[in-house]
């Protein structure tokens, strides 16, 4: 086994034997990188010198004290990191460097994590394929035609490739657990206000969220306890305390009230899929769980509400690039409100302008009661169906997503069809639930995934649940045939 | 102006709230400073940034609220107001639409001895923009830089009913509403500095016309005067449009305080849609009842209670009172004063007098001013002992002013004591009167004016340091002899 391929977990053990060095590890997984990432393409930006100097400079009482000190990771490249381009794969940021750490980078550098690079994306994470990333697609490593999802697909790829051990990635509506599951990674999707949004170039703000990738659900577990916690920067985090989410990690689910909502098993779900996750059920019955199917029946609305609320907070969040402090700037202009549009026009992409042309016109005096105004009328009822169910259920359980992984290119066109691979996954973000995608079986090759969601705040039961199925199983342990050395 | 119309005025104050830092972010709101240097990634609207609320800011809003008599919202929450422009980093303004978190309030404003009671129909909290700035002339300048060190600073926008009725009432409600913020210490409250900002809504109507007229909106005015002359222009300008069968247009119109008008504005031709929402990045804002109740129990003298004091206290008029308690230093000093002598309206005098003279013509705060209360008071009971004369105190307390001197040391180096001694007055009293037979027999005969000549050339024999009252009761005694 090459270090690259181990978990965190795993390479702990040896750093803690003495049987690899930091320096081996960050050695070995850079070395990966610069085998499969001309391939797979996740990466945007790699911190190879750093992450080498780091790695020698660790001291030995550093690497006692850090919870994964010494150990590799990336992020996705719409989480600012000091010192290093922050693009968001945008034209409009492509040589921004951040003069700050978001305060999940901090935290991962302060278990002294090493930072090895960012990663590719959707255009400030919107899109569900990596697609419309500004500077190159990424591959999915099963099948290097396919998409790897989105918009956090760089990250998932690069977990899936073993290029690195874990990475962040955000989930505004689906951007963790649908390239998790295309990539057959792990993804969890906290709780809105249970991860700091400081330094997380934002979407939609009352949506995104910073989640993790990882080959397995310990993995999750170690990097949740890091990453979650109260940051008095961002009001919207919550002061509540953090468990350990190392304790959920048991097998033992019996008893546990699970329940499946039909309307996720519709909708142009594909048979496969469904497949896989009615005999992931079957497991959990297996395993002395209590499975019951329930109606959640506001969920046909909550794709369009999704795409009213997310777009009209992002056509506010991205004003902000206006060509007058940092970012592109149009030089050519005559007056400043010239500028304003050509710079914009130069430095967004079709699908961000698009998004923002939605946005705006929610908003706009005259329809913000028909449009915006409703949405959040039927967010409120979308959370109450899942509240109804919370009251006799521990979690619920569905397919991620409607399909496996599409074809590069086979929806890049059509808006509409892309935005349906969000269906399952959007209702649990205007609920500001947590939400776990992993991986449940293969059709065609290609992974599949499960969504596990919980109450807020529980993300103990997702861990648990997950831990249980995963332990039972064995699809995380299968790997894409990239090659090796 | 025109009788047959009346003006309405309803205004929008927009004042700074004195916390020592912005509302969102750390950085210092100190003025003047260098360009840039009191900025930070969340004021300059960097990717990522989040705002934290100011608790002190919210606290000041309460008190200012509290203060105009205002209802404190149990819950408020903030928005974002969204437009491009280069000096707004955002490109959206943190404000407060719906949810304000005052409204319901009022002033009293006191017209020639009239109260009138001048509705406020919310006050809301905002951040503040930043500013450009032109090297040169504004059209003719390639580019424009852009401070932000006054973006982020918390404002507290003041909005009145329209019940204001002419230039003189909006600029009694202005220097009001300033009064009790400067009271409630909510805000510096400098126009110069742009700490107190002014818009007027102006319409005019047809006497006993229920309706309002159409109204246009007033920006820069920087000064008491600036306001009362925009809107007397803009009402007239109004009035005689109407007259001429003209539509007023409702418009956002400019004053030019150099040519003394008010222009309309070039009008951006769309309409502005600020396409407002509830900001996600901030949870709405509880604001607990005990809180309110402490921060009203708190709150310090505000100016009516001030001057009700001072009438009640000291017997002076309501227009000393209503002077006296335009700014908390004044009247601070006032009651300096009123602890070191008891004569309160020979002091009030003095401070509307020849202080607030100096001070405005100087352009002095009365806290730099040389002359404190025992000086000033010290002087008063120079001339309360006839060491000098009022007249003679004017010129001391000029020189007072300038150096800082004690009335007593000028007095001495002026040689300006007062002439009391009656046998010294006597003398010269009987030689003028010996020297002017005509004059006695004029006043004798009833002609007053005499009197006056005589006053005259003791005081040119004495160079003005007799004392006026003492020559008084001798002349009179003296010529009513015989
Ligand atoms: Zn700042």
């Amino acid at each position: 086994m090459e270090l690259y391929e181990l978990g965190l977990y795993e390479l702990r053990d040896k750093l803690n034997r003495e049987e690899a060095s930091v320096h081996e590890i960050i050695e070995s997984v850079l070395r990966r990188i610069h085998q499969v990432d001309g391939r797979v393409k996740a990466f945007v930006t790699l911190d190879e010198e750093n992450a080498l100097q780091k790695a020698d400079q660790l001291k030995r009482e550093e690497l006692r004290r850090g919870r994964i000190a010494g150990l590799p990771f990336a992020l996705k490249d719409l989480i600012c990191t000091r010192s290093l381009r922050t693009t968001c794969c945008s034209r409009m940021l492509e040589q921004f460097v951040p003069p700050y750490d978001a305060t999940v980078a901090a935290r991962l550098n302060a278990e002294q994590g090493i930072l090895v690079g960012k990663l590719n994306m959707d255009e400030f994470a919107m899109g569900s394929s990596t697609e419309f990333s500004a500077f190159f697609p990424t591959h999915n490593p099963w099948d290097l035609e396919r998409v790897p999802g989105g918009s956090s697909g760089g990250s998932a790829a690069a977990v899936a490739a073993d290029e690195v051990p874990f990475a962040l990635g955000t989930d505004t509506g689906g951007s963790i657990r649908q390239p998790a599951a295309f990539c057959g990674v792990v993804g969890l999707k906290p709780t809105y206000g249970r991860v700091s949004r400081w330094g997380v170039v934002a979407f939609a703000s009352s949506l995104d969220q910073v989640g993790i990738f990882s080959k397995d659900v310990a993995d999750c577990a170690l990097v949740m306890n890091i990453i979650c916690g109260y940051d008095p920067l961002d009001s919207t985090s919550i002061n509540m305390k953090v468990p350990d989410y190392t304790s959920f990690l048991s097998t033992d689910i019996k008893g546990m009230k699970i329940a499946y909502p039909r309307e996720y098993f519709q909708q142009g779900v594909d048979k496969k899929n469904r497949e896989l996750v009615m005999a992931a059920l079957k497991k959990y019955e297996e395993l002395g769980a209590i499975v019951e199917e329930v109606s959640l029946p506001h969920s046909e609305y909550a794709l369009p509400a999704y795409y009213i609320i997310a777009p009209a907070e992002a056509s506010a969040n991205l004003a902000r690039f206006d060509g007058v402090r940092y970012g592109l700037r149009d030089f050519e202009a005559d007056n400043v409100t010239d500028m304003f549009s050509r710079s914009r026009a130069a430095g967004f992409g079709a699908e961000v302008k698009r998004r923002i042309m939605l946005g705006t016109y929610a908003l706009s005096s005259g329809y913000y009661d028909a449009y915006y105004l409703k949405a959040l009328k039927v967010r409120r009822l979308i959370s109450n169906d899942f509240e109804q169910i919370f009251k006799d259920f521990d979690i619920i359980i569905s397919p991620t997503t409607p399909t496996t992984a599409f074809k590069l290119g086979e929806q890049s066109n059509e808006p509409l069809t892309l935005y349906m691979n969000d269906i399952l996954t959007v209702p649990i973000n205007l609920a500001g639930l947590p939400g776990i995608s992993v991986p449940c079986g293969f059709s065609d090759g290609l992974p599949a995934g499960m969504q596990i969601v919980a109450k807020p705040f529980d993300e103990g039961s997702l861990i648990r649940a997950a831990y249980a199925f995963e332990q039972n199983t064995a699809y995380h342990t299968v790997k894409p045939s990239l090659g090796g050395e | 102006m025109n009788s047959n119309y009346e003006t309405v005025i309803g205004l929008e104050v927009h004042a700074e709230l004195k916390t020592a830092t912005k509302i969102f972010c750390s950085c210092s709101t100190a003025f003047g400073a260098e360009p840039n240097t009191q900025v930070c990634p969340i004021c300059s609207g960097f990717p990522g940034m989040l705002p934290v609320l100011n608790k002190k800011a919210v606290e000041i809003a309460i008190k200012a609220g509290l203060a105009l008599n205002c209802e404190i919202a149990a819950l408020c929450k903030f928005d974002r107001k969204n437009y491009f422009y280069p000096d707004l980093p955002k490109a959206y303004q943190i404000s407060q639409y719906d949810l304000p978190i005052c409204k319901n309030g009022y002033l009293e404003i006191d017209l020639e001895g009239e109260k009138k009671r001048v509705g406020i129909t919310r006050a809301h909290m905002e951040e503040d923009a930043g500013k450009l700035v032109h090297q040169g002339n504004i059209t003719s300048t390639p580019f424009s830089l852009v401070d932000l060190n006054r973006s982020g600073t918390p404002l507290l926008e003041i909005v009145s009913e329209p019940d204001m009725r002419s230039a003189q009432e909006a600029r009694a409600y202005l220097e009001k509403l300033r009064s009790i913020l400067l009271f409630a210490g909510a805000s510096d409250c400098k126009m110069q500095e742009g700490s107190l900002r002014c818009d007027a809504n102006v319409s005019v109507r047809p006497w006993g016309q229920k309706e309002l007229g159409i109204r246009t909106e007033i920006k820069n005015l920087n000064s008491f005067r600036a306001l009362e002359r925009a809107i007397e222009y803009e009402a007239q300008r109004q009035i005689e449009a109407i007259e001429d069968g003209e539509a007023i247009i409702q418009e956002t119109r400019t004053w030019d305080e150099e040519k003394q008008i008010t222009r309309g504005m070039r009008s951006k031709e769309e309409a502005h849609d600020y396409r407002y929402f509830p900001d996600p990045d901030l949870p709405p804002l509880k604001i607990e009842r005990e809180w309110v109740e402490q921060l009203k129990a708190d709150l310090p003298e505000l100016p009516d209670q001030a001057q009700q004091r001072l009438m009640e206290q000291y017997g002076l008029p309501p227009y000393d009172a209503a002077i006296l308690t335009l700014t908390p230093e004044f009247l601070e000093y006032f009651d300096q004063c009123l602890s070191l002598y008891n004569d309160a309206k020979q002091v009030s005098n003095w401070m509307m007098g020849e202080l607030s003279k100096y001070l405005n013509q100087y352009d002095i705060e009365i806290h730099d001013c040389k002359i404190k209360p025992v000086a000033l008071t010290r002087l008063l009971t120079l001339i309360d002992e006839g060491t000098i004369s009022g007249k003679m105190a004017k010129d001391v307390f000029a020189e007072m002013f300038a150096t800082g001197k004690e009335p007593d040391v000028v007095v001495k180096e002026k040689g300006m004591v007062q002439i009391s001694d009656e046998s010294t007055l006597l003398k010269m009293i009987d030689g003028i009167i010996e020297a002017n037979p005509g004059v006695v027999e004029d006043y004798r005969k009833g002609k007053e004016k005499a009197f006056g000549f005589f006053v005259g050339q003791v005081m040119k024999a004495t160079k003005g340091q007799a004392n006026p009252a003492v020559v008084n009761s001798l002349l009179k005694e003296r010529l009513k002899s015989e």
